[in-house]
């Protein structure tokens, strides 16, 4: 479904990634694990167009789409829950929602999304005119999840969902997460926490400084020397 | 639900018309005048809410486009005698000279002028953030003045331009009062609808988290400048109607504390409420006005004190200063009028009750 080949990416002078190579297969979830500044964010930025790709290729879907601006991404079904969540806190919880369904055009649609999304988190619905600023934690990241679920996705990026949060609700997001994965929709997903992100992938790529080091399926890499030293702090 | 919406609103502009008319008859022609001024700031303050409290672009050129539509609008509407009268130094382009069109399509073209103007300097300048895009508006704002204030032919330069007709269409002093508040209640109900509308949302997201807004396919740049050439145009049609309400303009008018001035208002107002741009643009220029006994003599008894002209402006500099750092919020907040506030007053609900 989506195809990365030899990305570049720069800051200034900062070479932020460094040439990466990975795909993302249709009803996966793939993870892309690594330490902080190892390039993770960049990678979903270039790929919805919000960081300049200095070289490689970005294909969906078959069609290329580097250096396209991030309203056209939206409307090819690429959305990204930001990191650290970026809910609009002035605006109301249902307002928030319909943000994310701005490009769409299909009433009847947005409407069963928008029910869908209430199934998924009851929370949110019981807190329709609340301004989003005054959730909690977790019900802001979920709202973050079900924003980027209006818009119809195809392709789901999530940038680390787990962070700042208690190590209870991460479990409720990750369940979330495998729960939206079994509706369907194709999943990738960034993450420091390396263990519960392994766990639910199918399929993994660590990476370090700019450069994919290790790949493999979720499983595999979750019992790696390499992997478990390095993130899991597993010092057999 | 929409519909109750729709009836709602007409049962306010309904109120409101009401109320202008009984206001109407009692207010004598000075105080009318003010009144009529309290319209325009409305419509100034709405135009620079639109831009600086619901897209929360920071922009500080509202002086430049009021000069752009005022200077517009009254090259429009002046009559040939009239212009020949005030280009005494240098005469007028010939192809200005014979130009006359009746006040509302001139107004519109003002209006259109300075969104035009907007437009052109809104392509660089909204790349801009913050403090940055503040200092490049005002920055276009001192350029208009000071072109204003060297195309002699055009603008008639630093002497100005007097003997503007009056608003309307009658030649009639007594006409404005409903041009300018019928404008009133258009800006009102027009920028009700826009915020109400998924580009207001779209708006209000922008100024919330800009990389979330475009992580969410919105197209900064040109909600941007959408909001900066609609407001532009609101306020060309206000500095149009200041201009023919004073019968005179000229560059020194459209300084940059003409901008500050609206942008006190916005700011007591509430900055992203359109209800506290109302209220806050009527207090504010009622209370200049009323405190204009500040910068005369004052006579408390036996005591005299000698007012300084521009103690007033030093009340609102106060002011500002405390509202700014007290009560950043301003009168309203983001927070607008609506009628399900009267449904929360106990003696209505006691009433919803029993029925």
């Amino acid at each position: 479904m989506l195809k990365i080949n030899d990305l570049h990416v720069h800051y200034g002078g900062i070479h932020a990634l460094n040439g990466i190579t990975l795909e993302v297969p249709e009803n996966k979830i793939v993870t892309l694990i690594g330490a902080n500044g190892a390039g993770k964010s960049s990678t979903l930025k270039s790929i919805m167009g919000l960081a300049k790709t200095s070289h490689g290729t970005i294909q969906f879907n078959g069609e290329e789409i580097t250096g396209k601006p991030t309203t056209h991404m939206v409307s090819q079904g690429l959305i990204l829950v930001p990191e650290g969540r970026r809910i609009f806190s002035n605006l109301t919880v249902e307002e928030n929602l319909f943000l994310g369904s701005y490009l769409r055009k299909d009433k009847a649609e947005i409407n069963k999304d928008l029910n869908w999304v209430y199934e998924l988190f009851p929370r949110l619905k019981e807190r329709l005119w609340q301004m989003a600023g005054t959730l909690s934690g977790g019900e802001q990241q979920m709202l973050a999840v079900g924003r980027a679920l209006m818009s119809k996705p195809k392709l789901l990026m999530m940038d680390e969902p787990s962070l700042g949060l208690a190590p209870l609700i991460v479990k409720d997001i990750f369940n979330i997460i495998k729960e939206i994965h079994r509706k369907g929709m194709t999943i990738l997903l960034i993450e420091q926490n390396a263990k519960a992100a392994l766990e639910a992938a199918d399929y993994g790529y660590v990476l370090e400084t700019g450069i994919i080091t290790l790949e493999g399926p979720g499983k595999e890499l979750l019992v790696n020397d390499q992997v478990q030293r390095a993130y899991l702090g597993d010092h057999k | 639900m929409k519909k109750a919406n729709v009836v709602q609103s007409l049962v306010s502009i309904a109120v409101v018309v009401v109320l202008l008319t009984v206001l109407n008859g009692f207010l004598s022609s000075f105080q009318a005048r003010i009144f009529n001024l309290c319209g325009i700031y409305v419509i100034l303050a709405l135009s620079m809410n639109l831009i600086n409290g619901f897209v929360g672009l920071f922009s500080l050129g509202h002086a430049g486009f009021m000069a752009v539509g005022a200077y517009t609008t009254a090259m429009l509407t002046m009559s040939k005698e009239m212009k020949e009268m005030n280009f005494f130094l240098e005469p007028i382009a010939p192809w200005l000279l014979n130009v006359q069109l009746p006040f509302p399509i001139a107004l519109i073209v003002g209006g259109l002028m300075a969104s035009l103007a907007a437009f052109i300097i809104g392509a660089p300048v909204l790349r801009l953030n913050d403090d940055y895009l503040a200092i490049a508006t005002l920055g276009f704002s001192e350029i208009i003045r000071v072109i204003f204030t060297n195309t002699q032919s055009l603008t008639n330069g630093a002497l100005g331009l007097k003997g503007l007709p009056y608003i309307g269409i009658a030649n009639k002093s007594s006409e404005a009062y409903w041009w300018i508040w019928g404008i009133v209640i258009i800006t009102v109900v027009f920028m009700v609808v826009l915020i109400k509308s998924t580009y207001g949302r779209a708006f209000k997201a922008i100024r919330e988290d800009e990389v979330a807004a475009e992580a969410m396919g919105i197209n900064l740049f040109k909600h941007k400048m959408m909001a900066f050439v609609i407001g532009a145009f609101f306020a060309g049609i206000g500095g149009s109607l200041l201009g023919h309400l004073m019968g005179t303009i000229d560059p020194l008018l459209f300084r940059y504390l003409l901008t500050f001035n609206i942008v006190l208002i916005v700011v007591l107002g509430g900055i992203g409420s359109i209800t506290g741009s109302v209220i806050s643009a009527i207090v504010v220029t009622i209370a200049m006005e009323v405190l204009r006994i500040l910068d005369g003599t004052i006579k408390i008894g036996s005591l005299v004190i000698n007012g300084i002209p521009g103690t007033r402006m030093v009340v609102f500099s106060v002011l500002l200063m405390v509202v700014i750092l007290f009560y950043q919020r301003g009168l309203m907040g983001t927070k607008e009028f609506s009628w399900s506030w009267f449904k929360k007053l106990p003696f209505i609900t006691k009433k919803a009750k029993i029925s």
